[in-house]
């Protein structure tokens, strides 16, 4: 068992580098935040709540949010 | 460098969510959306007064559906990428490749599976407008602590694994993720606004089919952005060996 340990072989890859968290921590502020915006509009926009009047985003996106399991009206 | 990486990812992410977007639409339009339709023959059958269209079914159920699953599988590729970024090497001895693919799984069943077990998926005609908002609240209540506890579950377990090594650490990470979501379950209030006429094989057939599309989604995700993961970060098989290999080919 140790020896299996101590040497690695081609059939036992190396775990992969870790990205530092302080790389990714600034595109996931971002991005992260941009994304679920857009969910948002997808899943929920004049439903709940309303950025915008009226109902054409609901409407538009209607089909979808029955199907990706948002409540819809 | 670094952040390099992580922007490249990142992309990648987008657009192997993109790609699983498209496999996504192609499951929603041909599983899906016959029961949306038969959905809404039994709503209007049932209507007293024909709401205005504002939009026509045809565009809804083509170019409406497309814009919010693609955007839906964009925005989810996205955030699958920066988990990616942060699971990558610390959660045991995975490769891109079977990285991406545990975390998509893990993801269809934290986004997805766990807040539907508790409130599905329903067709057009079940649900009463005036409970929107509660209803709004609860599925996305559901859905962020369904996310939390598995950062949790996964948090513990890499703590437990030194102690009770990998194994049994995981089953316990698990089963406290199980308990703290029955607990959810038995503790949020029930949401059932199902017409007493409705035809349950519609019903049933129309959540089979919203799980299909998720199933598509996450695993057209994992499986595409994990081969592109895998061919940023693995390096090529060194041009030594090639040049190696082509004076033998002779």
């Amino acid at each position: 068992m140790a020896q299996t340990v101590a040497r690695p072989t081609a059939t036992t890859p190396a775990v992969p580098a870790k990205l530092p968290l302080k790389a990714v921590a600034p595109w996931a502020v971002f991005f992260g935040i941009l994304m679920l915006v857009l969910l948002y509009f997808v899943g929920a926009e004049q439903g709940a709540t309303s950025v915008f009047n009226g109902t054409d985003v609901h409407e538009w996106v209607h089909d979808a949010r029955h199907l990706l399991g948002f409540p819809c009206h | 460098m670094n952040s390099a990486t992580v922007r490249n990812l990142l992309v990648r992410g987008m657009l192997a969510g993109l790609a699983a977007g498209v496999l996504a639409l192609i499951a929603a339009y041909f599983l899906g959306e016959p029961h949306v339709d038969k959905a809404i023959g039994f709503e209007d059958a049932h209507a007293h007064e024909h709401e205005v269209e504002v939009v026509s079914r045809s565009l809804q159920s083509t170019a409406g559906l497309a814009t919010g699953v693609l955007v839906y599988g964009v925005a989810f590729g996205g955030i699958a990428a920066l988990a990616f970024c942060v699971a990558l090497g610390r959660v045991g001895r995975f490769g891109p490749r079977a990285t991406a693919l545990l975390l998509s799984g893990c993801a269809l069943l934290t986004v997805y599976v766990v807040p539907f077990l508790k409130y599905p998926a329903n067709p057009p005609s079940v649900g009463d407008p005036d409970t929107i908002g509660e209803r709004t609240t609860l599925y996305f209540l559901m859905m962020l602590l369904s996310v939390l506890l598995a950062i949790g579950a996964t948090l513990l377990g890499k703590r437990l694994a030194p102690v009770l090594g990998t194994w049994w650490a995981t089953v316990a990470a698990v089963a406290a993720f199980a308990a703290v979501v029955g607990l959810a379950y038995a503790f949020l209030p029930a949401v059932n606004e199902v017409p007493g006429d409705f035809p349950a094989t519609l019903l049933w057939r129309f959540r089979l089919s919203a799980l299909a599309v998720q199933t598509v989604l996450w695993g057209g995700f994992g499986l595409a952005f994990g081969e592109l993961a895998e061919r940023l970060l693995t390096p090529r098989p060194e041009p030594a060996a090639r040049r190696r290999a082509v004076p033998a080919a002779r």
